[in-house]
Order: C-alpha cells, then sequence, then structure tokens
C-alpha cells in the first residue's frame, strides 16, 4: 500500500512543492499569533508596531488594572462562564440529540435541516433577533441569558453533527448484543455506549467550550452591559487600541491552547485506560456483535 | 422486535431530540420570525412605526437604484475570490497530509498543527495582521528598508486585501477538514489500478481524486461562503469601513438605527444563502458523509 505509487514515482517535484507549501501554510497561521506574543512585551513607550522600546511586562499588568480601559479582567471571566454553561448543555443536548438520530425517529431529516439552517444563519440576524425579542418581553438580555442563546445555535450545530457522525459509525448490534445479554437500556447506555462514544463526548465538550469562549458576531448585540472577553476586545481596538491588547490576545491564545492540550491529553488518556481495560475486548463484542446482528437477519 | 418496545423506543426517541428542537426553535427560529416581522414595519418619517406594515422597505432595497446590488456584488466577488483560494490550497494541503504524509503519526501531527487554530480566538487572529500589514508594520517596514519600494504599500491594511487575507487565515481550516474526511476515505486500489492501466498523475487527479472528493469539497463550500457572506467582523477590523458587503449593510443600517432595512436587507441576505445551501445540498447527500 505505498500512496507514493502515484504521488509520482519516489519523490517528485511535486511532493517538495506540496510540502513546501504546507509548511509555508502552518507558518501563515502561526507567525501572525507569535508576533503578538513578542510585541506583548512592548515597553511603556513603545506602539502597537515594532520596534520593541524597553521590554516589560507592563502591559500584562495593566490587562489586570482597573484603572485603563483595557480592564479585561470581568470579561475574561464571564468569558469562561459563559463558555462552561454553553459545554454542558451543549453535550447533554448533542448526547441526546444523537441518541434521537440514532433510533430514528419521524421527521429526523426535518430536524437535520434545522440544524444546518442554525449553522449557516448569519450570525448578526440571531444576536438581532435575540436582542428585540428579549427587549420585547420586557427583559434586559445579559450576556447570561441572550448570549448564552446565541451562542447554543452555533455550538449546537458542531455539536449534533459531531454526535450524528460517531453514532452512525457505530454498529446497531452492539446494543442488541448487549441486551441479548441481558442489559437493560440504562446499562447497555452506560456501560457500552457511553463508553465507546466517550473521545465523541469529549470533541463535543472542546467545541463547545472553545466556539463560545472565542465567539464575536453572535453576541455583539446581547450580552447587554457586561461584554465577554471578544465583545471588549473588538470595542478596544476600535476606540483605545494600546499594546494591552495584545497581551491580552497573547493570553486567551495560551489559556485555549491549554484547553486543547487538556482535552487532547484526556483523549489520549481515556484511549490507553481503555486498552489497559480491555479496549480491545470492546472491539471483539462490536465484531461479535456484528456477526451475531448478521446470522439473526440471515435467519430471518 | 415487539411493537411495545419500538412504540416506547419511538416515544423516548422524541423526548431526547426535544431539547435540541426547543432550543433552535426558541434561539434561532423564533429571533429569524422577529426580524421578518421587522422587515415589514414602516420606517419614518422620524423613527419605525410598529405594527404598520408596508412592503415599501424591501420594494425600497430591491429598487434598481438600492445600495443593496452593489454590495451584493460586493459580496459575491469576496465570497468567489475567498473560497477559489481556500479551495485550492485547502485541496492541497489536504492532498499533502492524506497521499505525501506517510506515518500516521506524522499524519496526525500535521493535521492537528493545521486546525488547532480552529479553537482558538478569530478576533485575535484578526488583530494579529496589524503589526505586520500597517503602514509602519512588517511588511512595509522590510520592502523599504530593502529599498523596494520608496512609501509604504496603502492597500495592505484597511483594504480587500486585508478582509480576504484574513478570511483565507481563519477559514481554510473548514475546507481542509471535510475534504480530509473523504479524500481519506479513498481506496488506494483505484488509484493503483488507473496507473497500472497507464494513467497519467494528472489523469489520476482529474478522473479519481477530484470527483471522489466531491462531497468534501461541498461541506467545505456550505462553510466558506455561509461564513464569509454573513461575516461582518473582519470587514470592521480590517477593511476600515472601505468595504460594502451585504452583511456590512446590514449591520449599518442596523447602528443607524433603521431597524426595518437592516432587517430586510438581513432576510435577503439569509434567504440567498438558504437557496444556495439548499442547492449544493440537493447535489450531495451531506448526511451521508459525516
Amino acid at each position: 500500500m505505498s500512496a507514493q505509487k502515484f504521488a509520482g514515482e519516489g519523490h517528485s517535484r511535486g511532493y517538495y512543492i506540496r510540502t513546501g507549501i504546507f509548511f509555508a501554510f502552518l507558518a501563515f497561521l502561526y507567525v501572525p499569533i507569535i508576533v503578538i506574543g513578542i510585541l506583548s512585551f512592548q515597553g511603556p513607550s513603545g506602539s502597537l508596531m515594532f520596534p520593541i522600546r524597553e521590554a516589560s511586562f507592563i502591559w500584562f499588568f495593566e490587562v489586570f488594572d482597573p484603572k485603563y480601559p483595557g480592564d479585561f479582567r470581568m470579561p475574561f471571566a464571564r468569558s469562561i462562564m459563559l463558555a462552561l454553561i454553553v459545554m454542558v448543555i451543549t453535550t447533554l443536548v448533542s448526547f441526546l440529540a444523537g441518541l434521537a438520530f440514532r433510533r430514528g425517529f419521524k421527521g429526523a431529516s426535518l430536524v437535520f435541516y434545522l440544524v444546518v439552517i442554525s449553522l449557516i444563519a448569519p450570525p448578526f440576524l440571531i444576536s438581532f433577533g435575540l436582542g428585540i425579542g428579549f427587549t420585547g418581553i420586557g427583559l434586559q438580555s445579559e450576556w447570561w441569558s441572550g448570549a448564552l442563546a446565541a451562542h447554543l445555535t452555533w455550538t449546537l450545530p458542531f455539536g449534533v453533527l459531531i454526535m450524528f457522525a460517531i453514532f452512525s459509525r457505530l454498529d446497531h448490534s452492539i446494543e442488541e448484543a448487549a441486551q441479548d445479554q441481558g442489559a437493560t437500556r440504562w446499562q447497555s447506555l452506560s456501560y457500552v455506549i457511553i463508553p465507546i462514544v466517550a473521545p465523541g463526548i469529549l470533541a463535543v465538550a472542546l467545541f463547545g467550550f472553545t466556539l463560545s469562549y472565542d465567539e464575536f458576531s453572535r453576541s455583539a448585540l446581547v450580552t447587554g452591559m457586561n461584554n465577554t472577553l471578544p465583545v471588549e476586545m473588538v470595542a478596544v481596538r476600535g476606540t483605545a487600541a494600546r499594546p494591552s491588547l495584545y497581551a491580552v490576545g497573547t493570553m486567551t491564545t495560551i489559556f485555549s491552547l491549554l484547553v486543547i492540550t487538556g482535552t487532547f491529553l484526556t483523549l489520549a488518556l481515556l484511549d490507553r485506560r481503555r486498552g489497559l481495560l480491555g479496549g480491545s475486548k470492546i472491539a471483539e463484542g462490536e465484531i461479535y456483535g456484528k456477526k451475531l446482528g448478521d446470522e439473526v437477519q440471515s435467519a430471518k | 422486535m415487539e411493537t411495545e418496545q419500538t412504540a416506547l423506543g419511538r416515544f423516548s426517541a422524541y423526548l431526547q431530540i426535544s431539547p435540541l428542537v426547543l432550543i433552535l426553535l426558541t434561539f434561532l427560529i423564533a429571533p429569524m420570525l422577529v426580524i421578518l416581522l421587522y422587515s415589514f414595519f414602516k420606517f419614518g418619517p422620524f423613527a419605525m412605526q410598529v405594527g404598520v406594515f408596508t412592503f415599501e422597505n424591501y420594494i425600497r432595497t430591491l429598487s434598481f437604484d438600492s445600495v443593496l446590488w452593489g454590495s451584493l456584488a460586493d459580496t459575491i466577488r469576496t465570497v468567489a475570490i475567498t473560497w477559489a483560494i481556500t479551495l485550492v490550497l485547502g485541496f492541497v494541503l489536504t492532498y499533502y497530509l492524506v497521499f505525501d504524509v506517510i506515518r500516521l503519526r506524522i499524519k496526525i501531527l500535521l493535521f492537528l498543527l493545521a486546525v488547532v487554530p480552529f479553537w482558538t480566538s478569530g478576533v485575535v487572529r484578526m488583530i494579529a495582521w496589524l503589526p505586520f500589514l500597517g503602514k509602519e508594520g512588517l511588511i512595509n517596514g522590510s520592502l523599504m528598508g530593502l529599498g523596494i519600494t520608496d512609501e509604504p504599500l496603502q492597500f495592505l491594511m484597511y483594504s480587500d486585501f486585508a478582509v480576504i487575507l484574513s478570511y483565507v487565515h481563519v477559514l481554510t481550516l473548514f475546507m481542509v477538514a471535510p475534504l480530509f474526511n473523504v479524500m481519506a476515505r479513498i481506496d488506494l486500489r483505484l488509484v493503483e489500478a488507473a496507473k497500472d492501466q497507464g494513467a497519467k498523475g494528472w489523469q489520476v487527479l482529474l478522473y479519481i481524486i477530484i470527483p471522489l472528493s466531491r462531497p468534501g469539497i461541498a461541506i467545505g463550500t456550505i462553510f466558506i461562503v455561509a461564513l464569509t457572506a454573513s461575516d461582518f467582523v473582519a470587514v470592521r477590523l480590517l477593511s476600515g469601513g472601505m468595504s460594502g458587503t451585504l452583511a456590512t449593510s446590514v449591520y449599518n443600517q442596523y447602528a443607524q438605527s433603521r431597524y426595518p432595512y437592516s432587517a430586510a436587507s438581513g432576510i435577503i441576505l439569509l434567504l440567498v444563502l438558504l437557496l444556495f445551501v439548499g442547492g449544493i445540498m440537493r447535489l450531495v447527500d451531506i448526511r451521508k458523509q459525516l
């Protein structure tokens, strides 16, 4: 199974060109953010541009200093809180929806279209409509209400589509096998299904958290008096941009990277533990269950 | 299976799907209906008249001399350029990952490196272009330092160039991920068979790889078009008010409190998007690809 065979015998010129393009793209992807990181250490007399004058940490301190317009402490906290709430709701609702799609129900394709609409609906319109809606029922939209609602319309499609993909790769005979062995529905869910789809659930949680944490457009009109971090950053960028904007950008990026690394480490750990606890047995069960299912089919 | 159990199963399926449906109906469909309602409210002479219905907003928005046509053309141009770049670039990147990188560990590592920024802040990644593209930015600095240009290039920052650059920066991943999903599943034996029959490299690409990648291209296209067409953040941060896409005009009319007009243009944008995506979904069965 040599993939190179058609990529042009051995390492063709095309191969080197594609390698070059790929790594150039990685540079294009990462260099701007690294530059922002470097510029965060700008000195007190420095500007938003190079050169760095007397490197310092002052802009990082300003981020946490209530005296300056760029006091990002509360927006930071709000964004994390909101992201956590969105993550929990997204994970639960997507998992349940995945189960429902797996079982099948009348109107499933209608719900699927609803999910696609949620994915492509212009973010600004959602924010606008929700803002009016809240005013209409006599409430002030806040980050924990209006913005929460708006974020869910963005995180849920991703969550549902991921769960949909995971469940469609999962053979029905697995549950049948579990139930043939006398497992109740609840037991087959908690001992068979959930352990198998756990990595997918974790992925949904990661999407739920990060997509909410970074969301600007859907938050724009519904955070009320108290901005989330992305909204605050755009506001500050428009009016009083100081290098503290870079400092907060660096910090939030590092925070995101930590969250991502944490998720992937957990995934790896889950994978290893599963191996130790007999992950291969799950796979065996899968194969066995499939065989059983086939036999049942052919017997019919 | 006993019918009793299936009936129970169906009932629990409805129970399980109901949170999703309830959330999307209240937080997505209801706001859209509110906007639809607003788009028919009479505007003027001084403010919006709630409850007074008119088609005037649409008539004026769709009239020949309306700004809509200009901004629609601007949107289509921006979307088309972004789509073309992300498609070609995304295709080459994915091709490299799938067919050129042989070792699985390296493949996974490189794929992750390419998609990790997706989970970081788009706003920060847009702001990050300023030190590069600005008048005193790195690019102008080096160009002038090397004596290639005498004065800073103006088109770099606060221009359509900056906006499209930022789209490519943020959105290429949306093309790479679905493409990777389908391309990685291409049966290599097909390719080898074609090779054995004397097919050349470009023929393999044109008659096997590209046709089999179509579903991935379709899903990537939906993402790129929807996200580009409805963006107003990059435009706001990087175009300096130069760009007049449809989404921006929805935003601007909102900012000027011309809500009914904003709503009407918003509904038009939504309809255009729905038609486009509906068309693609007729061509490719997306559910099968997941």
